[in-house]
């Protein structure tokens, strides 16, 4: 009797830790069942086009809803051109500015710097949207494009009118919209350092520059995880790219040429989609989306992997 | 516990069934939603039954129809057959087109140099769209506007970059007076645009316009009278350029009412009659011709009944253009074929 009574007790002691363990399970397999549902939605909601166009739908670059000919080849370069370059822009800035809040900047000023970063990037995409297309845009088109055109005009990049909005456009803004979310981040794994690592550097006769690039070579990792996160939202963003590329789905080597993404052509055009074959193919580009951000964040977790394993950063100390 | 719980429940649906009204559902058309807010509105306060219409735009609103999930349905372009096949399959009953009012398309433009009332003939329309002619004082345009200087500007074409009925009327137009553009673009909601920007929505376009010195797009009638844009007169099929408005719309839907057909799917663009503007087109309601669900058919059929009688005089006031009396009796006539279960 007595032996018995021993794992019941155990029993009706860990009931709450057996369900707390399941339940929080049950939610981490609820993200991968949504992601699996989602996969498989696209994939079978796609059929139509997939067997019309197989892969001629990644090379094509004609979209005629009217003839109903599907190719996503001048959106995927959009999304891809658009965010990279965005990324161009946003990288040395919000590396810079992580780097000034978490090692130079007083105590002061901060708090305040950190305060309105965080802000930037809970500001909705409309309304980056709304401000690029009624004031950037118009100082792209008077001012910096024109300069572009008139000294770099031969350079394929800089070729074109100066129609304010394009490529150019969109990468800009998307700069703006993903700079907060790298600095933020950046700035917080920088902060992780412990301070051992720099006092020790500097104690060894570092200058100040060189404890800061060992500070990096250290949070290398995190910083990788920060710039995919900004990447994954620049591939997503829909409306504030939408209002200043353009929306032309053509291929060009000119930055100011007008141009189109994948997510801005499912929100323009998805709602009139009638025909099955239309939004069969709008689909699939939401599909051939998800599947560049699958693989770009696989590529960075492999980037990861293969820093941290690598260069051994104690040792670099 | 379980009791109270009990209670609770049967009183809420008790509620629920007490003071439920009738209410329709529809989805649809993005145009002509704020008129019909205004007669939802007015209507529910005449007659107390509730409307829920979402404007989710003119494909989806067919998507529902054929679907059999919403009462009625609204859109700026006519189910085709393919369509009209699917939902008799799905739901079992043909679907009406009660047209309800009358949008147009404008052309708008830009010119720094302050040109008001361009004119343009639908050749010259068609061949800017096409990339044909790119700058403003080109022979054929500055034939038509004698008395004005045009500058030496490129063409900037601004186009929709959302799918829309205004685009549908618009290259429905093109296609209709240009053989290029019929065979290598055609019409949709949205095309291949030989060239140009795309904007979205109509204020996408008109604040592209707005912006850019020298380019040309279109909008909305009511969207370009509400922001004083600059439009353009077109010359019409009868050889007369005339300016957009309510009246000269109207004008052109009773000079094709001749040619209307008894389901209504008809295309108004280029019409006949020496005052009708030639960029223009009906938006019509959805509705099942056979209604299995008494009450329903009943209330959608006198709302039908009010809408294109005493709704048209909401019109004008919020930029839209009336159906003709002409067009309004042949409405009648179509929703008195509409049977519901107990129709006398």
């Amino acid at each position: 009797m007595n032996t018995n009574i021993q794992p019941q007790k155990l029993h009706s002691k860990n009931i709450g830790d057996f369900i707390f363990k399941n339940l929080t399970l049950f939610f981490a397999i609820f993200i991968l069942i949504i992601i699996v549902l989602m996969v498989y939605e696209m994939y079978s909601s796609s059929a139509v086009s997939r067997e019309k166009f197989g892969l001629s739908f990644l090379t094509q670059s004609v979209w005629d809803p009217v003839q109903e000919e599907y190719g996503a080849l001048p959106f995927i370069y959009g999304t891809l051109v658009s965010s990279f370059l965005a990324l161009l822009i946003a990288l040395p800035l919000s590396i810079g500015i992580a780097i000034f809040l978490s090692e130079i900047a007083p105590r002061w000023l901060e708090k305040p710097l950190s305060f309105f970063i965080e802000l930037l990037a809970g500001i909705p995409s409309i309304v980056y949207g709304l401000w690029g297309f009624f004031v950037m845009v118009p100082w792209l088109r008077e001012n910096v494009q024109p300069f572009l055109i008139e000294n770099f005009g031969n350079i394929p990049l800089f070729t074109g009118a100066p129609y304010g909005v394009g490529m150019l456009a969109a990468g800009i803004i998307l700069s703006i919209m993903i700079l907060p979310i790298i600095s933020s981040i950046s700035r917080d794994v920088l902060k992780t350092v412990p301070r051992a690592q720099k006092e020790a550097a500097l104690a060894l006769g570092s200058t100040r520059w060189q404890a800061t690039k060992i500070a990096l070579s250290y949070s290398r990792s995190g910083i990788i995880g920060a710039i995919i996160l900004g990447l994954g939202r620049a591939f997503g963003e829909t409306m504030a790219v939408t209002m200043v590329i353009g929306n032309r789905p053509t291929i060009s080597a000119s930055l100011l040429e007008p141009a189109y993404t994948m997510a801005s052509v499912i929100a323009n055009e998805f709602t009139e989609a009638t025909s099955e074959m239309y939004l069969s193919a709008l689909i699939e580009i939401a599909l051939v989306l998800f599947v560049i951000a699958l693989i770009i964040n696989s590529f960075a977790r492999l980037l990861v992997w293969s820093v941290t394993k690598h260069s051994d950063v104690q040792g670099k100390m | 516990m379980k009791k109270n719980l009990i209670f609770l429940a049967a009183t809420f649906l008790f509620m629920q069934c007490s003071f439920a009204q009738l209410q329709l559902n529809g989805a649809g058309a993005t145009f002509p939603y704020v008129l019909y807010s205004k007669w939802f509105d007015v209507y529910q306060k005449k007659t107390g039954i509730q409307f829920n219409y979402q404007s989710i735009g003119s494909g989806g609103g067919i998507k529902q129809v054929i679907e059999g999930t919403v009462d009625f349905g609204a859109t700026d372009g006519p189910m085709n057959d393919t369509q009209l096949a699917e939902a008799k399959t799905k739901q079992g009953t043909d679907i009406l087109h009660i047209p309800t009012v009358l949008g147009a398309v404008v052309v708008t433009y830009n010119l720094k140099e302050n040109i008001s009332d361009i004119k343009l003939s639908p050749e010259v329309l068609a061949k800017i769209f096409l990339g044909k002619i790119t700058k403003w004082n080109d022979n054929a345009i500055v034939e038509l506007n004698k008395d004005k200087v045009l500058p030496n500007k490129p063409i900037v074409v601004v186009h929709r970059s959302d799918g829309s009925g205004t685009t549908y009327i618009f290259v429905d137009y093109l296609c209709k007076v240009n053989e290029e553009w019929n065979t290598k673009v055609g019409k949709g909601t949205s095309v291949s645009w030989p060239v140009g920007l795309g904007g979205k929505g109509n204020e996408g376009v008109a604040g592209q316009i707005k912006q850019i010195d020298g380019a040309i797009g279109y909008v909305e009638l009511a969207y370009a009278v509400k922001n004083k844009l600059n439009y353009a007169s077109m010359k019409n099929k009868a050889g007369n350029f005339i300016k957009p408005s309510l009246e000269s719309v109207t004008t052109a839907a009773l000079n094709e009412s001749k040619n209307m057909p008894s389901d209504f799917r008809v295309s108004i663009t280029n019409a006949d009659g020496k005052d009708s503007y030639p960029i223009s087109g009906y938006t019509w309601l959805l509705v099942r011709k056979e209604f299995k669900d008494e009450k329903k058919g009943k209330a959608l059929v006198e709302f039908l009944h009010w809408a294109v009688n005493d709704g048209e005089n909401y019109a004008a006031e919020l930029l839209y253009a009336p159906l003709p009396k002409k067009v309004s009796e042949l409405c009648e006539k179509a929703i008195k074929t509409i049977s519901y279960p107990g129709k006398k």
